[in-house]
């Protein structure tokens, strides 16, 4: 230090001095990556790892290669059009054999059912019925004499299809698409087409709730940007107790007053209003109600911060040159608590999009959104690709969303969406 | 501020009545579920409706006597806390050196290190159970801690971050011109002086942590059931007073963080007014 500030004084050593500052900003610039380290490293142990892991079980496909290695093998140079050769139908046969023996048959089963209902009980039958390795060529004969369905070209196409190591059946899938036995692109069948209903509602959904939320919050933002400090203040308690409250005893609120023989249906009973009780809850309208009243800080919050910073002498120049309020509101105000209705709008269907408790809890089974199906799929019945590609369409869906809020509260305070 | 003196017109007059009045009843929308419920708790009936046949502790008494609630409030307190901590040390630290880095990638380390935030809980829940089972992380104590901190140290980033902005880095270079080692300079000058956010980022935390139940609900095994994930299941089966009971105990817990955080952020802005 003491070295640098002589040195410094005479004018020949200008260019060290740059190196030597140039080397202290380094090692500044070390050190505070350094500090940012730990946590990159911990949230790719336990959030990005975990996600790229979901996201790559969306494309992996190795169940029936690890279960039939040899058939795989054996369709390698199979071209579809015809029925395969009889070293594929021994490759199957021992395969089978080997598999009942690991007891790992189900594990392909349940994988081929997926693209073509019913294999599961083909695979099954063939196990069970398969008595020992066929005389050479004669296995085509025994295997379409236990079950006449590996006479069909189909059969063969689903096992070379999800032969794996990686595919798009998923993927496919989650888009209600399949692929055809010319493996073209094409409409899934109706009755495994439910996916793109089921986006679609979860999009109105959460577009309903995003615009109810508007229309709820703009006057209240109003409201709390225009009042003295002191009283918007203690307004804003009512805005930020349902924030901090918990989500489930918001949640639990609403059944209990939405229910049957809840709050709101004995007043109207009282009231005279009503004969029978409303169904209130476990519907959309439930739904609807309960998020709203889940979402609507996020919306308020980020319209007060844009309306705080828009200044009142606007509007007066506004009036001053003779616009009608109406008009100065709609050319004058409107405008300028756009970013705070873009950015409010974006993070609460942004939120609401992936929304899982509050509908699972007072939907029925008509209002069950997106990530309950992520659930269903992951948890009950098992079918890890589809829970991986449905969870990929809504995180890629999110995140692209969440891009144009990054664009849009760019400048902006950071805290202004979030909590607080 | 205040104009409501100015309002010249009766069709401003009517504009702001208006204003008023849908105000209201957005307030009344957004308190009157929270306050309904409260008093069903103290209720000496069994049904969840008015008016209350009596007044009763029963189902306090119910809740303190079982086990299973108890239980999971332990369970909230230990993970909540934990991840807390946790997240605390994370945060404060990536804070620090953002504050300090200057590259052309840190907007895309902000986006990363804030993106827990955004991403649908079911997501992070589903990956971080596929991740988390095959090295015996679910159904276990660590795993929800891991996993809460993963999602609450954004917030902890946020608020030391902005407290951190108003923060006058001369302070720091004060202390090391007159001898300072840097790490008793974190520890008497920036430390003293960024708590409030320090303290605002732990409630942050602990509220996240205390409220989460999706990813609960996919790693914890029947030990580590927290006071969320104990409530949706009863609000799954059949919602009984002792439910209500449960979510009066979990307001009053908010009603506090939430204070506690007010009165942070008052006692802040009386010493930026007093050093202005």
């Amino acid at each position: 230090m003491t070295n640098a500030l002589l040195t410094g004084a005479n004018a020949s050593t200008e260019v060290p001095l740059k190196r030597r500052l140039r080397r202290a900003e380094r090692t500044r610039q070390v050190k505070a990556l350094a500090l940012v380290a730990p946590l990159l490293v911990f949230l790719l142990f336990t959030f990005a790892g975990p996600i790229a892991g979901m996201l790559w079980r969306a494309v992996d496909d190795r169940e029936v290669r690890q279960v039939l290695p040899q058939t795989i093998a054996a369709l390698a140079n199979w071209d579809g059009k015809d029925l395969p050769n009889e070293g594929a139908y021994a490759a199957l046969a021992s395969d089978i054999l080997a598999a009942r023996a690991a007891g790992t048959i189900a594990i392909a089963a349940k994988r081929l059912n997926y693209a073509l209902n019913g294999f599961r009980t083909i695979l099954t039958s063939t196990a069970r019925n398969l008595k020992a390795v066929p005389e050479p060529g004669t296995a085509k004969e025994t295997l379409a004499k236990i079950n006449p369905a590996w006479r069909e070209r189909a059969t063969w196409t689903t096992i070379k299809d999800a032969g794996g190591p990686m595919t798009g059946f998923y993927l496919l899938a989650a888009l209600d698409l399949t692929r055809n036995a010319d493996g073209a692109i094409v409409a899934a069948p109706a009755d495994q087409a439910i996916y793109r209903d089921i986006f679609v509602r979860t999009f109105l959904i959460s577009l309903g709730v995003t615009a109810l939320c508007l229309i709820l919050g703009f006057p209240v933002a109003y409201l709390l940007a225009t009042l003295p400090p002191g009283r918007s203040n203690l307004l804003m308690i009512f805005v930020l107790l349902p924030f901090w409250t918990s989500l489930l005893v918001r949640t639990c609120a609403w059944i209990v007053l939405l229910q049957s023989k809840g709050v709101v249906n004995d007043s109207l009973h009282w009231l005279g209003i009503i004969d029978e009780p409303l169904r209130l809850i476990y519907n959309r309208f439930g739904v609807c109600v309960a998020m709203t009243h889940v979402l609507l800080p996020f919306m308020i919050l980020p319209l007060y911060s844009s309306m705080k910073a828009i200044s009142p002498a606007y509007m007066r120049a506004a009036a001053s040159l003779g616009a009608p309020p109406l008009t100065a509101f709609l050319r004058i105000y409107l405008p300028q608590t756009l970013p705070g209705i873009g950015a409010g709008s974006l993070l609460v269907f942004i939120l609401a999009l992936g929304y899982y408790i509050t509908p699972a809890l007072v939907g029925g089974a008509a209002d069950q959104m997106i990530s309950y199906f992520i659930a269903l799929y992951t948890t009950e019945t098992a079918n890890w690709g589809l829970a991986s590609a449905l969870g990929a369409v809504l995180l890629l869906a999110t995140l692209l969303l969440a891009l144009v809020y990054g664009k849009l509260v760019q400048g902006q305070q950071v805290t202004g969406g979030m909590k607080n | 501020m205040s104009d409501n003196s100015s309002l010249r017109t009766p069709s401003q007059r009517i504009a702001w009545t208006a204003t008023i009045a849908i105000s209201t009843l957005v307030f009344i929308f957004l308190i009157a579920p929270i306050l309904a419920i409260m008093p069903l708790s103290f209720s000496s009936g069994s049904y969840l409706t008015y008016p209350l046949p009596g007044f009763s502790l029963r189902w306090y008494d119910d809740f303190i006597n079982s086990p299973r609630w108890m239980n999971s409030l332990k369970n909230s307190m230990i993970i909540g806390v934990a991840s807390t901590l946790l997240s605390m040390v994370l945060g404060t630290l990536a804070a620090l050196g953002l504050a300090q880095w200057k590259s052309r990638f840190k907007p895309l380390v902000l986006a990363f290190v804030l993106s827990p935030v955004v991403v649908p809980g079911v997501i992070t829940a589903v990956g971080l159970y596929f991740f988390f089972a095959p090295i015996g992380l679910t159904g276990s104590y660590l795993g929800l801690i891991l996993a809460h901190t993963a999602l609450a140290t954004p917030f902890v980033v946020i608020t030391v971050g902005a407290t951190l902005q108003s923060f006058d880095t001369n302070l720091a270079r004060a202390a090391a011109s007159l001898g300072a080692s840097p790490l008793q300079a974190f520890r008497r000058v920036i430390l003293p002086l960024i708590l409030p956010g320090l303290a605002s980022g732990a409630l942050f935390a602990f509220a996240t942590s205390f409220d989460e139940v999706v990813i609960v609900l996919f790693m914890a095994g029947p030990e580590q059931r927290t006071l969320p994930r104990e409530m949706f299941s009863g609000i799954r089966e059949n919602i009984s007073p002792t439910i209500t009971a449960a979510a009066v105990i979990l307001t009053t817990v908010s009603v506090i963080l939430l204070a506690t955080l007010e009165g942070l952020r008052r006692r802040n802005e009386r010493l930026k007014s007093g050093s202005a």
